[in-house]
């Protein structure tokens, strides 16, 4: 499968960001219902769904080489965005494994992994042709890498990464590579036990959904990896907006209008999949984030109505939990054109197969 | 790397003990693997004569090892089958179906020090630990109790590790266990699997030392297993009765049969399932219902629940 990479766009300064047609329709949209409330909405993570976004487990886009460049660029800033907690190792090389073995074998044309053995002392070498990397190491031996496993094969993929060890009935986020959040901190977050780093977040709490996603998390199984999406909104096509770069991006959303809104406002969709590492027993959380900004979006008929709907009936403390208080006015006035209050099918599906002219 | 279960051909089958068989597994299909961790077990489906078992058995197998699978399966006399199958039964050549490893027993990788007790072929877990210590330099002691005539049993899979002690029912042979206890630095985990008898008695020596529980654990491979007893259940809007099998859950059967049912985690963590229970007692194994939810019997999870006793009946 050849993949039409856009590798100069930018996540930063002049933004430059944007998505093909086809990249609108493949959007993980996430609201299948006109109301939005916290759920366990976890489902197996099968290769299918309602978006192409689901047919490999690590989805690969056009925006690939981009947002790569993007994470070095962060890192290079700001290196405590990966950090992993020296019990660990095990677990590093499990992603490593996970993420080349899965890449290669769902995008021959562009990553391959060529393998001696299996086992640990195993010379491997590793292709990455959209970023021209090639690299010979040992499997198993950190010291043949640039960098540790983890930090090396998390930089040549999509999105951000947790690894939570398993203990004493909890999950502990001993390990991440953060450097597209929603507003959240690794540096702060890391070593926390699942209650802790979900402590900020409202309602969710009172009805026991912490409570049941963690018992569901501790008996994650080997082989069947799950997933659930989860969303906000962001000003610009920004995927560094933590804590550490606040004054970078906080003071944009004072900046939207109910003109410019259609193309600032931008929903930001994160598929989270969470997978039974092998041999470590750690559970490795990717985040990947996919942005659409609202005029992307409105060019599906029935997204730009249910996303005004959603948006018009959310409760306060999620406005406010989710960052949308100052500019979620403007993106309602903006999203109002788009709804002419018709029923809307349930499901998340774009339900057209092409999009209007822009 | 996703799947659920896997097809094995024994590869090799030979009696180390008059009681213990050891089996070498490999992918049907001649392919690989998928890698297992330390402390993991492999759900073996057992298609005997009369019923089928699920037995689950300890991976002694070095850790991420994908050419083979490696157990040793003790011939228990008051077995439910499984084991008398795997011994008279099973020949090389011989095609079986698994679930994907399961780990229900892991080390704790924040340990400064691990210190395992098996009893008899209790060890069989800490094969797999070893490998997975000598990776990461950990620092551990194994302490092995089992009859004087099974002492070297397991040498092939302990030559040349360090910090084995073997332990038996002789004079000046037998585990000291509160001295031992006794005498572990701070930070050590400690890792018992053995006889039911001989787990307790640790535990217990443990508590009474004032190690805290967190820094003790024990194998239950009970937990691993969905099934039960087998039992009835009447579907009261669709109007049919369907038979639960002992390796079956509810929800299965009911999909056996061809009625929809909602579903999402099947685990029992999401409620997507939860039916109204219109008659029966339910033996409930979701993490979803409240206590008092399960108090007032009214509702079920088919993906993990079973029958208490007699006949479930369901709105559905």
């Amino acid at each position: 499968m050849s993949i039409a990479f856009k590798p100069e766009e930018t996540f930063r300064g002049d933004y430059s960001y944007r998505n093909s047609d086809a990249a609108v329709l493949r959007f993980p949209f996430p609201f299948p219902e006109d109301r939005y409330m916290y759920s366990v909405n976890i489902e197996p993570h099968v290769r299918s769904g309602p978006s192409d976004v689901f047919l490999r487990p690590f989805d690969v886009d056009e925006h690939y080489i981009a947002e790569c460049r993007d994470k070095a660029i962060t890192l290079e800033r700001d290196p405590g965005r990966c950090q992993v907690l020296p019990h660990m190792m095990m677990a590093q090389w499990d992603t490593l494994e996970l993420l080349m073995e899965n890449l290669s074998a769902d995008y021959p044309e562009q990553f391959s992994l060529i393998k001696e053995g299996d086992d640990f002392g195993s010379r491997w070498t590793w292709i990455n042709r959209p970023l021209g990397i090639e690299q010979s190491f040992i499997f198993g031996n950190a010291e043949t890498l640039p960098c540790e496993p983890f930090e090396y094969i998390t930089r040549q993929a999509q999105g951000d990464f947790a690894i939570c060890d398993q203990r004493d009935d909890n999950l502990f986020m001993d390990a991440g590579m953060v450097t597209s959040q929603a507003d959240w901190s690794l540096e702060f977050d890391v070593g926390m036990s699942f209650m802790e780093w979900h402590g900020p977040v409202p309602l969710a709490h009172q009805t026991g959904v912490f409570e049941r996603a963690l018992k569901y998390l501790l008996m994650l199984r080997l082989g069947q990896p799950v997933r659930r999406l989860n969303w906000t909104m962001s000003i610009n096509p920004r995927l560094d907006t933590s804590p550490e770069s606040y004054p970078e991006w906080g003071p944009d959303r004072a900046s939207v209008t109910p003109e410019n809104a259609g193309q600032k406002v931008h929903l930001r969709v994160e598929l989270q999949t969470l997978w039974r590492l092998p041999r470590s027993n750690a559970i490795l959380f990717p985040i990947r984030c996919y942005l659409a900004s609202l005029e992307d979006l409105a060019r599906v008929p029935k997204w730009g109505a249910r996303l005004h709907r959603v948006l018009s009936s959310l409760p306060p403390q999620l406005v406010e939990y989710k960052g949308l208080t100052r500019y979620l006015p403007a993106a309602l006035e903006w999203l109002a054109q788009h709804d002419d209050g018709r029923e809307l099918p349930v499901g998340t599906e774009a339900g057209v197969s092409t999009l209007a002219p822009r | 790397m996703i799947g659920e279960t896997l097809t094995l051909k024994v590869a090799a089958a030979s009696a180390i003990s008059p009681s213990l068989r050891h089996l070498r597994l490999v992918a049907a299909d001649g392919g690989k693997l998928p890698p297992a961790a330390a402390g993991a077990h492999l759900q073996l489906v057992l298609k005997g004569a009369t019923r089928t078992h699920r037995n689950a058995y300890s991976l002694i197998s070095r850790p991420g090892a994908r050419d083979a699978y490696e157990i040793i399966v003790r011939r228990v006399p008051s077995s439910r089958g499984g084991s008398a199958f795997i011994h008279e039964q099973i020949k090389v050549g011989d095609v079986l179906e698994a679930g994907w490893p399961g780990n229900l027993f892991a080390p704790v990788r924040t340990a400064r020090r691990h210190l395992m007790i098996a009893g008899g072929i209790g060890i069989t877990p800490f094969l797999s630990y070893l490998a997975d210590f000598a990776f990461g330099g950990a620092d551990y002691a194994l302490h092995l109790c089992c009859r004087e005539d099974e002492q070297h049993v397991f040498d092939p899979w302990l030559a040349g590790k360090s910090g084995v002690s073997v332990h038996w029912d002789a004079d000046g042979r037998r585990l000291d266990i509160p001295a031992l206890l006794a005498a572990q630095p701070v930070g050590t985990h400690l890792y018992v699997c053995g006889p039911a008898a001989m787990n307790d008695e640790v535990l217990e020596l443990a508590a009474a030392a004032g190690w805290p529980a967190s820094h003790v654990h024990c194998e239950h491979f009970g937990s691993a297993l969905s099934g039960g007893e087998a039992f009835r259940a009447f579907l009261a809007k669709s109007g049919v009765e369907v038979s639960v099998g002992e390796d079956e859950s509810l929800l299965e059967a009911i999909e056996r049969i061809g009625v929809k049912a909602p579903c999402l985690c099947r685990g029992g963590a999401c409620g997507v399932c939860v039916t109204p229970l219109l008659d029966g007692e339910a033996d409930h194994r979701d993490h979803y219902l409240s206590a008092a939810e399960r108090e007032t019997g009214r509702l079920i999870l088919p993906c993990v629940s079973r029958a208490r006793s007699g006949r479930l009946v369901l709105d559905l």
